[in-house]
């Protein structure tokens, strides 16, 4: 049978590259598919990869680091993230609502999606394996304490734990608090201390030694 | 019906076929609306390929732990009940 | 034989919260991979193209036999998602990806 190349000239993609799992030829022969039947674009994929391969843990931090130096700018975050991701000049993505969720002395927040794996990934790119994972998903909610501690934090008792399940359009991101002995950092080293994990709600910024 | 932060509600327990985002785990369970997010498209109809009209109110919901912690989910309201 | 269900086993495969399980939570972590980035854009332009939205890509997904979903990786439940919601739409045969792969 010959292959019909559909007049334009490109090479084959391997069936299967050494070490990928059958899934990734299936992929990539949906991907032709759905070109040749005129339902996607080429371009239109190609950029929409270079959007994700874009996203990063920075975008999030930035919004962090101005919340912790500019009080009104907190404000506007914790009104709507979405809106003032984009005041930054950054992008919230296509979630119509992105929450912002502050840590206080007496609150810590951690995000989780019990039923998929919902995650701002537009401000914090693509999630980890271990927030998709079931582990993290069934444990979260029912010891939240428990899955911190294997994260290595401790919170003392005084502290609410509030896990919020992403279970509906509204994504949400954690606003960890500020660390003692930062008080002389400025804007930039702040953002560059604030972890993905931090906006997740399993890790603490830790001041730089 | 609309429902007013600090109202203590229900969730549901009425089995449901197919999709929807009720987790298991809350069904049953008694909490406090916190937010009122406004009003989203059904996803237990655009699951079927339906538009997901009319919009439905969404609500934070919290939940007490036996810790004193707390677990929020995203409810929508024809999932809950005003509880005593 | 108990005639009392166990709660959970009453559940769908997607729906873990609250799961009863002492795994602890392997910190692993990947770079996606070439094919993992496609199979997100393929499923993000086919929902902006108003082919699927989220949410029959979520019913795709708990579709999935029980043992499928704890076995399959995540964009490998994207992939049958997709999969099954193309074919229902007939916008893809039954088969047709397999015929393409086919030597």
């Amino acid at each position: 049978m010959t292959h019909d190349h559909n007049g334009h000239d490109h090479p084959h993609e391997p069936v299967a590259t050494a070490g990928e799992p059958p899934a990734a030829a299936r992929v990539r022969a949906l991907h032709e598919l759905l070109v040749e039947k005129g339902v996607l674009e080429r371009d239109d994929i190609r950029r929409r990869i270079d959007w994700l391969v874009s996203r990063t843990p920075a975008d999030g931090a930035r919004l962090v680091a101005r919340a912790w130096v500019d009080p009104a700018f907190k404000r506007r975050l914790l009104e709507d993230a979405r809106v003032a991701a984009l005041e930054v000049g950054l992008d919230p993505g296509p979630s119509p609502v992105v929450v912002a969720l502050e840590n206080t002395q007496s609150v810590h927040h951690m995000v989780v999606c019990t039923l998929c794996s919902c995650y701002p990934k537009a401000l914090l790119g693509p999630p980890p394996d271990w927030y998709k994972s079931l582990p993290y998903r069934s444990r979260a909610v029912s010891d939240p304490r428990g899955v911190l501690r294997e994260f290595g934090v401790e919170l003392d008792d005084r502290v609410e734990v509030r896990v919020v399940d992403s279970t509906a359009n509204i994504r949400y991101l954690v606003v960890p608090r500020r660390p003692e002995g930062t008080e002389s950092l400025g804007e930039d080293d702040l953002a560059a201390i604030v972890t993905r994990d931090s906006m997740i709600g399993v890790a603490l910024p830790v001041a730089p030694a | 019906m609309s429902l007013a932060p600090g109202t203590t509600v229900r969730v549901s327990t009425r089995p449901h076929e197919g999709h929807h985002r009720t987790p298991g785990y809350l069904k049953g369970r008694q909490g406090r609306v916190e937010r009122v997010h406004g009003r989203y498209r059904d996803p237990e109809t655009r699951a079927y390929g339906g538009d997901g009209l009319p919009e439905r109110e969404l609500y934070l919901v919290s939940f007490d732990l036996p810790s004193g912690d707390r677990v929020l989910a995203d409810v929508f309201e024809h999932w809950l009940e005003a509880a005593e | 034989m108990s005639t009392r269900y166990d709660r959970v086993m009453e559940r769908a495969a997607h729906d873990r919260g609250g799961w009863p399980t002492d795994a602890r939570i392997e910190r692993t972590e990947h770079d996606l991979a070439d094919w993992e980035m496609l199979m997100d854009a393929i499923e993000n332009a086919l929902e902006a193209r108003g082919v699927m939205n989220t949410d029959q890509m979520r019913r795709g997904i708990e579709s999935m036999p029980l043992d499928e979903y704890e076995r399959a990786s995540y964009y490998e439940r994207w992939l049958f998602s997709t999969e099954t919601n193309l074919i229902e739409q007939g916008i893809l045969a039954p088969g047709e990806i397999d015929q393409r792969l086919a030597p």
